[in-house]
């Protein structure tokens, strides 16, 4: 009975450390998520694998992965049919989520710091920030686009590093696949798909 | 003879970019052609840039710092006609001031001690200049060896070589200040500098690569972003969320 209480316990409180909840407040929310990317990432008791399942539980919870994917897509987001929107969010999602891994596996150790904080509208806090790797390479600059109109759940729309924004690159090189395949959304799909099981 | 020359250039020059300042950086101005080039430059990438900025990087850390201070500091003097031409004399002071301290308490640029001073110039080019004058960038290609441009930029390139006082003294073999050099010098330069750069990108780049379905588009986007950036003083990327929200 005891054995079936600590087990109980155990996955509660599993559970409870997998759904932590990072704070609301854009600032806080970046340094808090980032610090526990560095934690868990640094961490040499996990294997590759386990750090690839931490990266995509953070990022499904954390990352606006839905507006990320219909931003990239540009304007066929408005004219495409809804059946395909579906098919190339769950084909982006997959895309994403394997990209976001294999960047950030090969973590190498960083200080991170939050600079500062700049509210752009009701809907975007711009969060800038700066990594400086412990190996003596010049610090990066990131700046952080936050979504704030759920004030409740700030979500990560953009990343831009050292002025080059994520999310426009991945939508002009979308731009430039459906370019030369007459806007063909299927074509787009099933590129991010084969890239997503290689 | 030579200010003959340089004005049909400065006028052709002139000419050309007024007549491109329409087009869009995002156009291709030869796509499948840059393409190819692309597909070259990625061969000679392979074969010969990576596996020596990857040797360079296996260099000291002292050594890597030193010749990036010291292609920087001769970097530095394209900035300063540059500086003059965009009306930026604060800047004028940031890269005059950098130039004189690092090539000489800095031992020839090695170090960079105007950096401690507070000395932060920007670099700055042609290419950039012209832009601030409101002249396009005109469409995209790529050039071999050199990667991508735009018509702007690829003349702003060409035009660099007439006002950068280390060019002058190097390729066009004249005496500045009893400084001179040769061709040579000013090719190793470029190189070094191209080397320097890659080696700072390699994991960047390998990520980039191992990530994009289409690396073409992703440099591009890259470059032009880049571009943007270096033309406003600035990094802060183009906002066009808000169509989505709408």
């Amino acid at each position: 009975m005891k054995k079936l209480g600590i087990f109980f316990f155990s996955i509660i409180f599993f559970l409870h450390t997998n759904l932590h909840s990072y704070s609301t407040n854009p600032e806080d929310f970046v340094d808090e998520l980032v610090s526990d990317a560095i934690n868990t990432l640094s961490n040499k008791d996990l294997n590759k694998e386990e750090k690839s399942k931490f990266i995509e539980k953070i990022a499904l919870k954390n990352v606006d992965i839905n507006a990320l994917g219909l931003y990239t897509l540009g304007e066929l987001r408005k004219s495409s049919e809804k059946q395909n929107i579906i098919k190339y969010q769950e084909a982006f999602e997959k895309y994403f989520l394997k990209s976001l891994t294999s960047r950030l596996t090969d973590y190498s150790s960083s200080k991170f710091e939050v600079v500062s904080a700049d509210k752009k509208s009701s809907n975007y806090t711009i969060i800038s920030s700066k990594i400086t790797p412990e190996n003596g390479d010049p610090e990066i600059k990131i700046d952080w686009r936050i979504y704030t109109k759920n004030p409740e759940q700030p979500l990560i729309r953009d990343l831009i590093v050292e002025g080059l924004s994520l999310a426009r690159t991945q939508k002009e090189e979308f731009a430039s696949i459906l370019n030369s395949n007459n806007n063909d959304i299927n074509i787009l799909i099933s590129k991010l798909i084969e890239f997503a099981n290689k | 003879m030579y200010f003959k020359k340089f004005k049909k250039f400065a006028f052709l020059l002139a000419f050309m970019t007024l007549a491109l300042s329409s087009a869009k950086a995002t156009e291709e101005c030869f796509e499948s052609t840059s393409r190819a080039i692309f597909k070259f430059n990625m061969a000679f990438d392979n074969a010969i840039l990576e596996p020596i900025a990857k040797g360079y990087n296996k260099l000291p850390n002292p050594i890597k710092v030193g010749t990036s201070n010291f292609t920087s500091n001769i970097g530095t003097l394209l900035s300063i006609p540059n500086n003059i031409l965009q009306g930026n004399f604060r800047q004028v002071g940031h890269a005059t001031g950098s130039f004189v301290i690092n090539t000489s308490v800095g031992i020839l640029g090695f170090l960079n001690p105007a950096k401690k001073l507070g000395l932060n110039p920007h670099k700055e080019d042609v290419g950039q200049t012209l832009a601030t004058y409101g002249i396009g960038s005109g469409c995209y290609f790529v050039l071999p060896i050199l990667g991508p441009t735009t018509v702007r930029d690829s003349l702003g390139m060409l035009a660099d070589t007439y006002i950068d006082p280390f060019a002058h003294i190097t390729i066009r073999e004249k005496e500045l200040l009893s400084a001179s050099g040769s061709a040579l010098d000013y090719y190793s330069l470029k190189g070094t500098t191209a080397v320097d750069f890659r080696a700072d990108n390699v994991t960047n780049f390998d990520s980039l690569e191992e990530n994009s379905i289409d690396l073409y588009s992703s440099l591009k986007s890259v470059y032009l972003q880049d571009r943007d950036n270096k033309i406003n003083n600035s990094n802060v990327a183009q906002d066009d969320w808000s169509n989505l929200d709408n």
